[in-house]
Formats: structure tokens, sequence, C-alpha cells
């Protein structure tokens, strides 16, 4: 066990707890976050996505003591359903789930990547996409989403 | 905030819920000591069961029917406000728990739109409301009721007085039972249902607000993890509790039968434990062989059924100039939930809930009692959404293993299965081996059609007594579901198409009444069900998508081999006006070029592009689809992509267009991932795909065929289920489109670039008859 303090989402919380404890389960078990949801535990799917040092990472493999004081930002940090982020937004009208449990790795994964390239290619959304899952495939809506918030973006 | 259902009848109000999903983190003591008439306590004969009125006017209705992201929490919103005339906002839908809402079974099989959208139950129950409603308003305002109008919960009289129907009933009960000749709205009056509407919990979603049970939290609360078997068959030799006793926060170990599970405070701690906990297993029995195992099926003892016999098949195939005959197999899928199943159990010593992602939340308390031995109303399962299920994933199993662990541990317990747990355990969707004949007369219609299915089986629902169906009921001790050899009964009254094991284009002739979609009237259809090695289940479309794939191909093969154009030898084959639809306007839409396939000139090198078609009335009658697949063949690497869907689908009256285009994109995006890459594998002693690396699905990258879909909306027909149909017919679509782009029949499932390769380089290699060779090839590995 030690203290140690984590920042998600513009909020600093303390801690004590074993740092080698993967950052998901502090994230949903300590700090009660819902975005970030276990998947494989194996970094597989995309389930547990967030973004840390503007990379889109894996929560379920990373241990909490690589996490550092760098800020942790989860789908709750991107916007909130009355005040969405404009991607989110994207996804809200295009109604693109169907549980809706895959979407940390789909809205995160795409964010990361625009964030860094607003004016990444089909392509290269696809490959950073690859490594995202989702069952209920509701990915045409999702790939559609995604699309018209990058080129809103871009106007 | 803590009540009962009991409190809420003791003083007569009507039983209005308003409460988060976490707020039910409090115990619910003795909801259901007075109600318990099993299988339901909640009558589901009485109004009261199904709607309540509150004061301020919203309405809060029950259903048993629930949504794992298909849409049907807010079809069903829908349907509810527009049977009683309010805004979509003023309801609140409460779904699938025991102690507030009738037993409604389990919510599958395409059965919720049939059951809650026709002339019965909750739609019946809305309509029941509004009449009475109306009813009420006619004496309050002293006006006939034809003189009244609804709009917004507010009933008008000509007069211009009004009455709300909080004035009328605000917070006290129907008290009257649901009425059987209450009226529906029609169709063409709807203003909410019929209308496209996003999921009402969309923006929950993308926020990341929305409650799974994976997120639900107890005070108190101990996480859990199951040690599976480390081969299939293995049982527990001796448990040596002290290998763990290092790790911090262990709080039990617990073995009953071949169960274990562990305790602890943290989740990384339960992992941990679970990972090192050493166990002495006794090995299983190994098991067959996956290479010969499609081969060994035929040869086992059968529970057989004959679902149509004509009596003159043999004779009739004996004397027809053509007989065309093929094999098809369709190998183990899994559900493959995205998130490994979860749920979360707490046993006080008077009451028991679970928070349970199951299809099944009565039959889930059912066998959580028998677990338990506990009396089964001291159980409360409430039905929380998880990852979805596309049938019987491993919810109901996790729900038993929440249940095992809180009662050991005297606390709350979550358990969260781990990927392995998960992929490894499963129900899978069966493997099939389905062997087809038919014959073909000089005037090239089909003369006769003979289809033989084996299909494998163990375990399956655990319904209300079989714990045992699923792997931890079976670990603790539960016998599973097995197969009993019998030879087949004659035919029933009529044919029971249920799980597409008859073609559509089979007349369907018991005793004189013919129900099939089709004409051919020298049928038999016989199906044997053999022991699986692994336990199976309902996956979307469950036998449906495996025999359709088997009637749909050969279809195209007998149509080939008179050089039919596929969707004239179809149409040539259909009574079926429904079935007839579909596949004019699906053919219409892709501006399908009648000739017969494969097309000519085929390609031997680059990129091969062709189409195919393919059609089911699901289950016989829920629902009807017709799906033309484009793809290209990279001949090189034998990869097969997809470029372009076009689905026509009929489920009667559209209730959320919206919802239906989401399901039918979705389910033709499956039906490709499992078409393509989806396949279970093992070896001699335990399923080897048991993560995503081992098992294959499509991931979210590129390319992505285009889809269109046509709606055809039949207002005056019954509701029929619509969440299957497309998925079923993909793997045949997509094998006819192989075929017309290269010449290659592929009777295997899935249809991998080795695969393909593999078919390509045969053909090749054989001039001529290279066509049937390579047919032959793939059918001795039957």
């Amino acid at each position: 066990m030690s203290k140690l303090s984590l920042r998600v989402n513009g909020v600093v919380h303390a801690l004590e707890i074993d740092p080698q404890t993967p950052l998901l389960f502090v994230l949903s078990d300590e700090i009660g976050l819902r975005g970030p949801k276990f998947g494989c535990g194996m970094a597989q799917c995309g389930a547990c996505s967030v973004i840390l040092r503007g990379q889109v990472v894996r929560s379920c493999v990373m241990p909490l003591r690589a996490v550092g004081q760098d800020e942790v930002t989860t789908l709750e940090g991107l916007g909130t359903p009355e005040k969405p982020h404009p991607l989110q937004q994207a996804l809200i009208e295009e109604g693109a789930a169907q549980c809706g449990f895959c979407l940390s790795g789909v809205i995160l994964t795409a964010k990361a990547v625009l964030d860094k390239k607003p004016d990444a290619s089909d392509q290269e959304l696809g490959q950073a996409l690859g490594g995202v899952l989702c069952r209920c495939f509701a990915h045409l809506r999702m790939w559609r989403a995604i699309r018209k918030y990058a080129d809103a973006r871009k106007a | 905030m803590s009540f009962s259902r009991r409190d809420f009848l003791k003083t007569s109000g009507a039983l209005i819920v308003n409460f988060a999903a976490s707020s039910l983190a409090r115990p619910f003591p003795f909801a259901q000591g007075p109600f318990d008439t099993h299988p339901s306590h909640i009558d589901p004969k009485k109004l009261d069961s199904w709607i309540a009125v509150s004061a301020d006017g919203s309405i809060t209705a029950y259903t048993g029917k629930c949504d794992f992201g298909q849409g049907m929490f807010t079809v069903q919103t829908q349907l509810v406000a527009e049977e009683l005339c309010v805004p979509l906002e003023r309801v609140k839908l409460i779904q699938c728990d025991t102690s507030l809402a009738p037993d409604q079974g389990t919510t599958s099989g395409s059965q919720s739109t049939p059951t809650n959208f026709n002339s019965d139950n909750l739609a019946q129950a809305a309509a029941t409301a509004r009449e009475a409603l109306i009813a009420m308003a006619a004496t309050e305002l002293g006006e006939p009721s034809t003189d009244l109008t609804v709009a917004e919960g507010v009933i008008a009289g000509k007069n211009g007085r009004r009455v709300t129907y909080a004035e009328l009933i605000g917070s006290k009960r129907f008290n009257i039972p649901l009425s059987s000749t209450a009226k529906r709205r029609s169709p063409s009056q709807w203003a909410i249902l019929g209308k496209p509407v996003h999921a009402l919990e969309t923006a929950a979603l993308m926020t990341g607000q929305f409650e799974f049970v994976h997120n639900v939290r107890l005070p108190g609360m101990l996480h859990g993890r199951v040690v599976r078997p480390p081969e299939v068959g293995a049982t527990v030799v001796s448990v040596d509790e002290k290998s763990i006793r290092q790790i911090p926060g262990v709080v039990k170990v617990v073995v009953r039968n071949n169960f274990i599970g562990v305790v602890a405070e943290k989740q990384s701690q339960a992992a941990q434990a679970a990972r090192e906990l050493k166990v002495q297993w006794k090995p299983g029995p190994g098991l067959p062989q996956q290479k010969t195992f499609f081969a060994s099926l035929l040869g086992q003892p059968a529970q057989d059924a004959l679902l149509v016999d004509s009596r003159d098949i043999e004779q009739q195939l004996a004397v027809a100039p053509t007989v065309v005959r093929a094999t098809y197999v369709y190998p183990y899928q899994m559900h493959g939930s995205i998130g490994a199943s979860c749920a979360v159990a707490e046993v006080k010593p008077d009451h028991v809930t679970v928070w349970s992602a199951t299809q099944s939340v009565y039959p889930t308390r059912s066998v959580v009692a028998k677990l338990l031995e506990r009396p089964l109303e001291s159980v409360r399962v409430v039905y929380t959404r998880g990852a979805g299920c596309y049938g019987l994933n491993g919810a109901d199993t996790v729900s038993m293993d929440a249940a095992l662990l809180a009662q050991a541990a005297g606390k709350p317990v979550r358990v969260q299965l781990s990927r392995q747990d998960e992929m490894a355990w499963e129900n899978f969707g069966a493997a099939c081996v389905i062997d087809q004949r038919a014959g073909i007369g000089d005037n090239h219609a089909i003369l006769a059609w003979d289809c033989e299915t084996w299909s494998t089986s163990k375990g399956g629902r655990p319904g209300y007594e079989r714990p045992g169906n699923v792997i931890s009921g079976m670990l603790a001790g539960n016998p599973s579901e097995e197969v009993k050899p019998r030879a087949a009964a004659e035919p029933r009254a009529e044919l029971r198409n249920r799980s597409n094991l008859a073609p559509s284009y089979i007349a369907g002739c018991v005793n004189g009444k013919c129900s099939g979609a089709g004409t051919v009237r020298s049928e038999r259809v016989l199906s044997h069900t053999v022991a699986s090695p692994f336990f199976t289940g309902p996956l979307r479309s469950p036998l449906r998508i495996q025999n359709t794939f088997a009637h749909e191909c050969f279809m195209d093969e007998l149509s080939a081999r008179v050089k039919a154009d596929p969707v004239a030898f179809r149409l040539q084959h259909l009574r079926d006006q429904r079935v007839i639809d579909v596949v004019k306007a699906a053919a219409r839409a892709a501006q399908w070029e009648p000739r017969p396939s494969p097309q000519a000139n085929l390609r031997r090198s680059g990129t091969a592009t062709g189409r195919g078609i393919a059609c089911v009335a699901y289950e016989g009658s829920n629902g009807y689809t017709a799906v033309v697949a484009e793809v290209s063949v990279d001949i090189e690497s034998g990869r097969v992509t997809p470029t372009h869907f076009t689905a026509a689908i009929d489920c009667g009256p559209i209730s959320n267009p919206d919802g239906l285009r989401n399901q039918t994109e979705g389910g033709i995006l499956q039906g490709m991932s499992r078409a393509l890459v989806e396949e279970v594998t093992w070896d001699e002693k335990r399923v080897t795909s048991t993560d995503w690396e081992s098992y294959h699905s499509l991931y979210l990258d590129l390319p992505l065929p285009s889809i269109t879909i046509t709606l055809i909306d039949r207002p005056d027909a019954a509701a029929t289920g619509a969440g299957e149909t497309a998925i079923t017919v993909i793997p045949a679509a997509i094998g006819n489109a192989i075929f017309d782009a290269t010449g290659i029949r592929l009777r295997e499932i899935p249809f991998t670039a080795d695969r393909v390769r593999a078919a390509l380089r045969d053909l090749g290699n054989h001039s001529g008859d290279a066509m049937l060779r390579a047919q032959e090839r793939v059918n001795e590995t039957v």
C-alpha cells in the first residue's frame, strides 16, 4: 500500500493503494467511474481506453504507478449528457451505438488521433480503430459520426 | 428509501417507482412474500401489474422484456406513450425486475416484439388503461366517451371541460383486469410509435454515465473471481487454500463440488488469488479431434425429429433426371460479448438480491433459490444491462457465481469473469452438419428436396429448474440437460419451422395442411441432435443461421446447375408473398442483373467481384428478409471483402424505423464477421480460442461495406421480430457472392482467406469439371 494521488478529469484523488493495481480497477472501483470498462484485461479490445499524455492507453494493463502526476481523461471527462463534447455529440446524432460497452475505445481513440492530426485520413483513423472491437457491430454509424466530427472540425 | 411492492399494495396506492438503478443498492426486504404464485407473483392478467399513473400524471410501465442494446427499452417506451397518448418523456419503463415486473420468461428468440406489440401483454395493458381512463373521464365530464379526445394525458370533452389522467387516477390502482377488447391505436394515428427514435440512453452511453451491471457498487462489497477447470471435464481432487495466504485482502476460498471461487477485498487481489490458487485436478476424458469432428457427428446416437415427410422422396430422387447433393458445415461460434460477464449478489439471512444481465430474471431467480437452498420468494433478481449478449452468454453463469460467493462470504460480492473464463466456458452456438439432396426435372423445376441435419447440444438455458445447463451450476453439482437418443416421431399437426430446419422452397405439407413458404411437394426434413462436448445455447439466430446457410447456398447450387438466375429461380419456387416481396425488393434495390451464377469469364488473377442473394421467412413467419451481398475476392490471397449489402426487411408494422435499421446494420456486419472469421477451436483437452487473438472478430478498421436497407411497412399485419432476420441470411449471401465471383462453392463456415485460397488453387489445378472436384474435396472433409 502506498499513498499517492491521481488526476482524473480535472480532479485530484488521494489514494492509499498498491501502486501495481491496474489503472482500470482504480478508476472503476476506487473512483467509481463508469466510462472505462473491463472487456478483456489484455489490451485486445479497447473497452478500458483512457487518454494519458495525449495518447490512448489501455487502462486494464497499465499499472497505477506508470501514470504519475499526468492527467487521465475518461469518457466522462470529455462531456456530459447535457453538454457533450462535439465528437460525443456527433455519435449521439448518428445514434451510433447498440449496447455501448465499447464506446470508450471508439470515442477516445478517434479523439486522440484527431487531436494530434486534425486532417487524419480514413486510413490513419482506420489504423487506430483497428484495435477497437464493437461486437454489436455499430461500425457504420460510428464511422459516419467520426467522419462528421472530423470534417466539421477542419471546416 | 426502502419500500416494497407489498407496502404499496397495502395502501392501495399504485406502484410508482422513481429511482436510479444505483439506488436499488438498498435492500428490498420480503418484497415478494405475499405474491408468490409461481411462475409469477405479479398477475399479468391485472392492469396494475403493467401500468401505473402517478400524481403528477407520469406513467410507470413494467415489462418482462428487457434491452440488451437492441432498442427494446426505447421502443417499449414509445409503445406505452403512444397507447396512452402522452409524450415519450412522461413514461418511465421498469424492465425485468422480479419484485416489480410480470414474469415474461426469457427475453429472446425475436419474441419481444411479437409478445408485447400485438394484442396481449404490454400493448394490451396500455390500451386497456387508455380506455379505462376515457371511461372514467366520461363519467367525470358527463359526456359520452365517443365525444372525448385525448392528448398529452388530458381528456377533453366537446363542452370544453378537461380532466387529466392524474386527476382521474393519480397514485391509485385501476383494479381492473386486462381487457381483451381494448383497441390498440391504429398505425395511421401513430404519433410516437412508428417514428424513428434513437435509443433513449444514447447520451448517457456516449458520456460514460450509463450504469451497466459492471458498475453496480454496494456498501461493503467484495470482489470475486472463479477458478475454472484447466480442461473440459476435469474434477477437483484438492484445493490448497494456503497457496494464496500471502496475497493481501483475500477473504475466502469457496469450493463446492468442482466449483471454485475466491473472494477478496479488491478486484486485483481476487484476480491474483484466482490465478495463483493451487488446485489439484483429475484430468478430463479428453476432447474429440477438431479435424474429424464433423464427420464423427454423423455416427453418434441422436435425438431425431421429422418435420415433414411426403414419403415419396426416394422414389422421386430415383426418377429425377438430375440429382444434386451437397453437405454443409457450420462450426461452433461464440457470443463473445465484449464485456466479460459480471454480476453482483447480496445474500442476507432473509433475502437475496442479484443484479444480473441475464435475459431471464425469473428463471434466474428460480435457479439461484435452488443453488442457495433458499425459498423462491426470498430471492430477487434485478436486470441490469451488461455488454451485448446476442443470446445465452456468460450472464446467467456469472449470476450463479456471484450468488454462491456472496452466500459464502456473507457480504455483497461482485464477480467479474476473466476473458478466458468467458470464452472457454460459455454456451457456444451449435456446430452443425447439413446434408442436402434435391432432384431437378427436365423443366428445370425442383422435384424433390431432402434435408438432413446434425446439430450438437449440451445444456442450454437453465430455465426455472436446471442450473447445471451452464458451467457454474454444473460445476456446483447439478446435472446438465443431455441429448436423449430416440427415433423420430411422425410429424406434428402442422409444419413447425421455428428453427428454419425446413428450406423456404418446400410446401411443408403435414396432415394435408401446407404451411411451407415454397412449392416443392416431395419433401423430407429430418434432424438429429447429438451430444456436444461443449455447452451449447442460443446464439443470435440459433440453428436458423446454420440451416439457412445450407438451404440458401444449396438453392444457388441448384439454380447454377440449371443455369438459371438465382433470383428468378427462387421466385419460381416460392409461394409465400411476404418472402417473394422481400426478394423482389432487395433485387430491385441492388439493381440485380438477371443471369446465372457464376458470371461468365471468371478472372484468374487480381480481384474478382460477384453478387449473391439469400432470403428467409424467419422461424417460418416471424419476420422476412432478403439480402444481396456484393463481394470482391483477392485471387492471390483468398481474402474476401464484402463491399455492399442491400437488404429488404418486413417485420409487420414498423415500431421504430431507426431501431430497425440499427439492428439490421448490426446484424449484417455481425453476420459478416461470423461468415468470414469466427470459429471456436480446441485441442485434445481444452478450448483454445479464449481471447481476441485466438477467436477472431472483425474490428473497427476499414474497409467496411456500405449498406442499403429497404423497409417494408405492413401496418395491418402482426408485429414480428426483427433482430435476427438479417444476420440469418448473411453467410449464405456472401457464400453465393463468392461463387458468383470465382466459381468456387464453399460449404464450410468461416470463409477464411486460407480456405478460399485453397479452393482457388484447386480450381486452378483442374480444368473442365474442376468446380465439381472442388466441391467433392470440401465434402470429403465431413
